[in-house]
């Protein structure tokens, strides 16, 4: 990688928006998993692996499966947090492997919430 | 010029639904009302919500028709294009608005928070760097690197009233400026001189766990704030010092080094600006002495890691007797946000002394435990019960301990106190770096102050004999307490001692240890008092205070409570009330639990 340039960052950004905001591109929905050392204690890798292989089972090319950190609200973990197109962020608590099965199936590919498990909609206040 | 454009959707997926007869009558329909000189029809690609297609969205008002059918075209023509009245039954719905979950806004856990250290937590992967940058990353080190001198920005810090968030809260700017000074002096006579930033991640406080979540959740914060504090303090080297029990952390930040190295945004000629700097990780072992500025410098420099009496401080004679400036994980994480959005943003939030937000680890008795942060002057009320849901169980609290063992403890009735670092001083306690432990009315307070120094006994480096034997005495008279063997001038004693400790002992773990036993004994005197003078210990912890026995007039004599008790300390014959003999009796507590008539007490 060439070393960046004042100029390049706003470039980078760009494209990473475009990436994370879901908009244009590929992708329809973004599957984040909350692996700080919390979450995973708690099993966030077990629910991460049971992501992984229901987005391969049903193949869905148009999901992204990703890794944050711990989203603040330790004694829920562990969390996932869903975002498809034009709809806000939904966070999930308290998973399990069988949940996110579940949440894919419902959530993620038929576009309805699954309400038992989810916490909320939106996004936390920064600054 | 066209008033109105109509985006429609023409991907595959979209067109298989039937979107180019969508488009062939909206082209018609438009032109039988003569809004061809009005309206632009335009094709467009995915718009990621194909599954409900064919999709319109008009703009400039955003709205968007889903599912359309020829049929709904002329209407839709008529009443949104000419008369300028969208047609809600055509429209998208969002799923959320049609199922009611709450709002994330709505929940009082993450109503009253505030991210700015906090910022990118959960959104970004903290293993991406281009991530990072989509948030705005490493924009303010542009900023400070093409825009600003370095003057500039520790005026900038100095104004935004930032003071450190490890614990002793010294304001951040002027610490800054006394370094800088230093470098200065130093390079007049040897223009080779060098100067160190570093980053105390040597987080130790029992229950506290902040500035691992800061490095686990977005490590180049981090790299932005030591960057731009090395720029404007002439340094050009920089260590985190990261403790070695935090694995998931140690390896974020070697992954977002090594990435921001190959950026070219550490290293040399950084942004093609000239300027050079270098960070490295030093795993530090685990000494919770290794969080004072001198001792943790010992410890990167491979000597014993003990204090040094200061002067000279770290800015003077630092690592290898450089200048050096240390500042905590979270003071970085908010540098970069203050060069961002300025020192007037930054200084509108909070408290007249206390700026700025404060990162919490909230736990111990409370119903949300977890990671808060909040803007300064929000009250301990707030965090306990708004956030963190109150206490579990009905229970109530008895108090709230802040700043780790070298904190100190409120009562519930100081509840209405705002977070702030003199207001909290005020009440023996302190901010220190964010640990916040909730205690419910089953917590006793001469065993948790018994706890604390037990743990700052054990990591007491040894060197100051008011440290290691005061704290070892301290703990001996606390022992006999709740032994019941405590005399009543013993709290005069504990109070010398505790103001000896503190008066003597060279760094900060000395002067702070005694914290908890000082601020138990002036908000919950009664409670030793109750140990020394009648024996008892109200929430029933201390053993030795706790009697069992059994009510005469209850028991039926089923002998349940003898068959059990692993001492075989009762006695008795079926269907005659049984007894305890408390000498061999060991407070476990089993005949309580298994009787079933309530005839097994405890007092």
């Amino acid at each position: 990688m060439a070393k960046l340039k004042p100029e390049d960052l706003e470039r980078i950004a760009q494209k990473m928006k475009k990436l994370i905001n879901l908009r244009e591109g590929e992708a329809r929905a973004r599957v984040i998993v909350h692996m700080g050392t919390c979450g995973i204690a708690a099993g966030a890798r077990a629910v991460m692996t049971a992501f992984m292989e229901e987005v391969e089972k049903k193949d869905l090319k148009d999901v992204i499966l990703t890794a944050s950190s711990c989203a603040g609200f330790c004694s829920r973990e562990p969390m996932a947090t869903i975002e498809l197109v034009n709809e806000p962020a939904v966070k999930y608590v308290d998973l399990t492997p069988e949940k996110a099965k579940e949440i894919i199936e419902k959530h993620v590919i038929g576009g309805n919430i699954v309400k038992e498990y989810a916490l909320a909609a939106g996004s936390e206040r920064v600054l | 010029m066209q008033r109105l454009h109509a985006l429609i959707c023409t991907c595959t997926n979209c067109i298989s639904n039937g979107a180019l007869k969508i488009k062939n009558a909206l082209e018609a329909e438009i032109v039988k009302n003569s809004l061809e000189n009005d309206i632009l029809v335009v094709q467009t690609g995915a718009s990621g919500l194909c599954v409900k297609g064919p999709i319109l969205t008009v703009q400039p008002e955003g709205i968007f028709y889903q599912y359309l059918k020829e049929k709904d075209i002329p209407n839709l023509v008529q009443e949104h294009f000419l008369k300028g009245r969208p047609v809600k039954s055509l429209m998208y719905v969002s799923e959320v608005e049609k199922i009611p979950i709450p709002k994330i806004n709505d929940i009082p856990f993450f109503k009253d928070q505030r991210l700015i250290a906090l910022r990118n937590r959960g959104v970004i992967d903290p293993e991406s760097i281009d991530e990072y940058i989509a948030n705005d990353g490493y924009k303010a080190l542009v900023k400070a690197l093409t825009k600003m001198s370095p003057e500039e920005v520790i005026k900038e810090i100095d104004a935004s009233g930032l003071r450190g968030r490890g614990g002793a809260g010294f304001p951040t700017g002027k610490k800054w400026q006394i370094c800088r000074a230093q470098v200065l002096k130093r390079k007049s006579s040897d223009p080779s001189a060098s100067a160190y930033v570093i980053c105390n991640a040597d987080e130790g406080d029992p229950g506290a766990f902040m500035d691992r979540s800061i490095v686990e959740a977005d490590p180049h914060s981090i790299i932005e704030g030591m960057s731009i504090g090395a720029y404007a303090m002439g340094a050009t080297e920089g260590y985190i010092y990261l403790r070695i029990e935090y694995p998931l952390a140690i390896e974020r930040m070697k992954k977002a080094l090594k990435q921001a190295k190959e950026y070219g945004l550490l290293g040399e000629n950084i942004l093609d600006t000239g300027f050079n700097f270098e960070i490295k990780i030093f795993e530090g072992a685990g000494a919770f002495v290794c969080g004072e500025e001198t001792s943790l410098i010992h410890s990167i420099e491979s000597k014993v890691p003990e204090p040094t009496q200061k002067p000279p401080f770290p800015a003077e004679s630092g690592l290898w007797g450089f200048p050096t400036n240390i500042n905590n994980v979270e003071t970085w994480a908010n540098v970069a946000m203050i060069i961002n959005w300025s020192a007037v943003w930054f200084s509108k939030i909070g408290t007249e002394t206390s700026r700025g937000t404060k990162v919490f680890s909230l736990a111990g008795n409370v119903n949300n435990a977890g990671l808060v942060e909040v803007p300064m002057g929000i009250t301990l009320r707030e965090i306990i019960y708004d956030i963190g849901a109150g206490i579990p169980n009905n229970k109530k609290l008895k108090a709230v301990q802040t700043g780790g063992p070298s904190g100190g403890f409120i009562p519930a009735r100081l509840l209405h106190l705002p977070v702030d670092y003199e207001r909290l001083k005020e009440a023996g306690a302190i901010m220190g770096s964010g640990g916040m432990v909730v205690m419910d009315e089953d917590t006793c307070i001469v065993d948790i102050a018994k706890f604390f120094l037990h743990f700052t006994s054990d990591e007491s480096c040894g060197k100051c004999s008011t440290c290691r034997e005061g704290a070892a005495t301290l703990i001996e008279i606390l022992d006999n307490i709740s032994n019941g063997e405590g005399k009543e001038d013993d709290l005069a004693f504990l109070e010398e001692l505790c103001l000896a400790v503190k008066d003597a002992s060279m760094c900060g773990l000395g002067q702070t240890l005694p914290n908890p036993v000082l601020s138990t004994l002036r908000h919950f005197r009664d409670e030793y008092i109750d140990h020394i003078k009648h024996k008892k210990c109200p929430a029933g912890v201390c053993k030795a205070l706790v009697r069992y026995s059994i009510n005469r007039d209850k028991c039926t004599g089923c002998t349940l409570c003898a068959r059990e008790c692993p001492a075989k300390a009762i006695s008795g014959t079926v269907k005659s009330p049984h007894q305890i003999d408390l000498h061999k009796c060991t407070r476990c507590g089993i005949c309580v639990k298994v009787c079933k008539v309530g005839a097994a007490y405890s007092e």
